[in-house]
């Protein structure tokens, strides 16, 4: 038994053992579960892929004249920012599209450019273009402003994601025998490919499956800077069928996040875009496990071929809420580059990057054995396996449906 | 002697005409099938490696254009950003060449681009368009 005290302490003093979730199972087979406990402080995790809900509020600073954005117009380099807060505070979703992008009228879509751009060029240092057009006040007088804004002179410039690091993610087919473009990329019409978006045994709450360590007020590493769990994301779902080694055999959990952009890096946030389905933004996120005792560790070391998912289809039963399987298959089964459904071997995709996600655990183990990141103990927990808490669908008003 | 790779796109008519026989046969010219398949579109892809003197070489490159065969110089068409690519892998099964496998150590994607038929599929699915279009 360890505290995260103890741990912190270790790594002030630098006696502090890391190792990534890839290398803790190899480190159990060798000196056994006990001793990998006594030995080992921290477990690092990494993944590295779009995460929609996602997104980065500012404030701007106040203009002379000056000028209420809230109920006004905003635009960052022709993407449209969220305005309905106070005079000069705006949130920029990843998704956010300018209005005169063409979107899917000409199909499928390209989706060139937005929110998530728009983020990854403030990192990069670029000036970005704001437009805002507002009602005009007595104390804000202002109707018009245009100027370019650069992410060194923002007040704030937070990124707030309000759901991230899936635990656990569906592998998406295509039974139709036409081509669909989804939001888990371009799909083969009949099973011609299966795409998956999970770092498997490197994904955070893979390794956390009933969320014994992770917490309110986690520190992580976030975008190549240091953030903190806020939240349960939206959508976490903590009571589905898990395997007996604890692990959701559907998506589950999810997690908040918050930090500061100012110190994060262009190349861990990046934007990207989905043919046919929008734009969105690649989040590098890791989070650290503190080995408290022989279950964390036991839990942390779940490899590629004991983590499951499932295969379903997005031609179909996806878009229209139909439940159903149509394969379970293992991580490693994925990694392979094929998996078997329905008598027929498909080559599978990963929309999230197995390489980066281990740089990530590899950075973090660093920093922490360097000494410039401690752990911090969380303030609450969040809703586990047990709560009762549940995703629930949208209640349609029946007369107006 | 002239050595070069072209990737030659056959119309649908031509799918089954012994072009690429006529090409030994008449000019003299050596080749290596690097790759062949014909699209979802019905349309024959083929990329070559095609050797002879200058001069047939020439004559055969006429001859292609004669029978309504497209080519295409291979090679530079599609190159891949490698600040924008993130090993991410979802263009893996895309591909129609293989030119796009996952290292199963680092599990980077690697761009095989001697194979590459520069069919552009992996451009706009690329989800931060690292495969660039050359001209
Ligand atoms: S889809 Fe794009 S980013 Fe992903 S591996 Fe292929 S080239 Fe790289
Ligand atoms: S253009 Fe892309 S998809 Fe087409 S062969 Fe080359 S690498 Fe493969």
């Amino acid at each position: 038994m360890k505290t995260i005290k103890e741990i912190n302490e270790k790594i002030k003093k630098g006696e502090v053992v890391v190792v990534t979730a890839e290398e803790v199972s190899e480190l159990i087979e060798k000196k056994g579960l006990k001793r990998a406990a006594q030995e080992v402080d921290v477990v690092t995790t990494g993944t590295f892929g779009p995460m929609c809900s996602s997104g980065a509020y500012f404030n701007i600073g106040h203009s002379k004249p000056r000028i209420k954005l809230g109920g006004g117009v905003c635009k960052l380099n022709d993407v449209p920012a969220y305005t309905g807060l106070a005079a000069v505070d705006i949130f920029l979703g990843a998704t956010a599209i300018p209005d005169d992008d063409p979107r899917n009228k000409v199909y499928p879509g390209e989706f060139k450019y937005g929110g998530g751009h728009v983020i990854h060029e403030l990192l990069e240092g670029k000036n970005v273009s704001l437009e805002a057009t507002a009602y005009g006040t007595d104390c804000y007088p202002l109707k018009k402003i245009e100027t370019t804004i650069n992410l060194k002179d923002l007040n704030e410039a937070v990124l707030f994601n309000i759901r991230n690091c899936y635990q656990n993610y569906n592998v998406a087919v295509n039974l139709s025998d036409k081509m669909i473009y989804t939001y888990m990329g371009a799909l083969k019409p009949n099973l011609g490919n299966a795409n998956y978006c999970s770092a498997g045994q490197l994904s955070q709450l893979l390794k956390d499956p009933y969320y014994k360590t992770i917490g309110v007020g986690t520190k992580i590493f976030l975008g190549g800077g240091v953030g903190f769990v806020a939240w349960h994301g939206t959508q976490h779902n903590p009571g589905v069928p898990r395997l007996e080694n604890g692990i959701p055999k559907v998506p589950a959990g999810t997690l908040a996040v918050i930090g500061d952009l100012k110190q994060m890096k262009p190349e861990w946030l990046v934007g990207t875009s989905m043919i046919g389905y929008g734009v969105t933004m690649i989040v590098g996120i890791g989070v650290p496990i503190p080995v408290l005792n022989e279950d964390v560790i036991k839990h942390a070391a779940a490899r590629d071929e004991e983590i499951f998912t499932q295969v379903i289809d997005y031609s179909n039963n996806y878009p229209n809420c139909v439940a159903g399987s149509l394969a379970q298959v293992s991580y490693a089964q994925l990694k392979t580059g094929k998996i078997v459904v329905q008598n027929k071997e498909i080559p599978t995709g990963n929309l999230s990057s197995y390489s980066k996600a281990r740089e990530i655990a590899e950075t973090l183990k660093s920093w922490i054995k360097k000494g410039d990141f401690t752990l911090s103990e969380p303030v609450a927990n969040i809703p586990g396996a047990e709560s009762g808490y549940a995703v629930k669908p949208l209640k349609q008003n029946p007369s107006l449906s | 002697m002239t050595s070069k790779r072209i990737v030659l796109h056959f119309p649908h008519r031509l799918v089954d005409q012994p072009i690429v026989y006529n090409l030994v046969k008449e000019f003299d010219l050596k080749f290596n099938i690097l790759k062949a398949f014909v699209t979802p579109q019905e349309e024959g892809l083929m990329v070559l490696e095609l050797t002879g003197k200058k001069e047939n070489f020439d004559k055969g490159i006429e001859y292609l254009n004669s029978c309504g065969v497209k080519i295409q110089p291979l090679s530079q068409d599609v190159i891949r950003n490698e600040v924008k690519c993130m090993h991410c892998g979802v263009c893996v099964p895309i591909c129609p060449a293989n030119a796009l496998t996952v290292d199963q150590e680092s599990r980077k994607v690697i761009f095989h681009d001697k194979k590459c038929i520069a069919c552009e599929l992996c451009v706009r699915i690329c989800p931060t368009r690292a495969m660039e279009v050359r001209f």
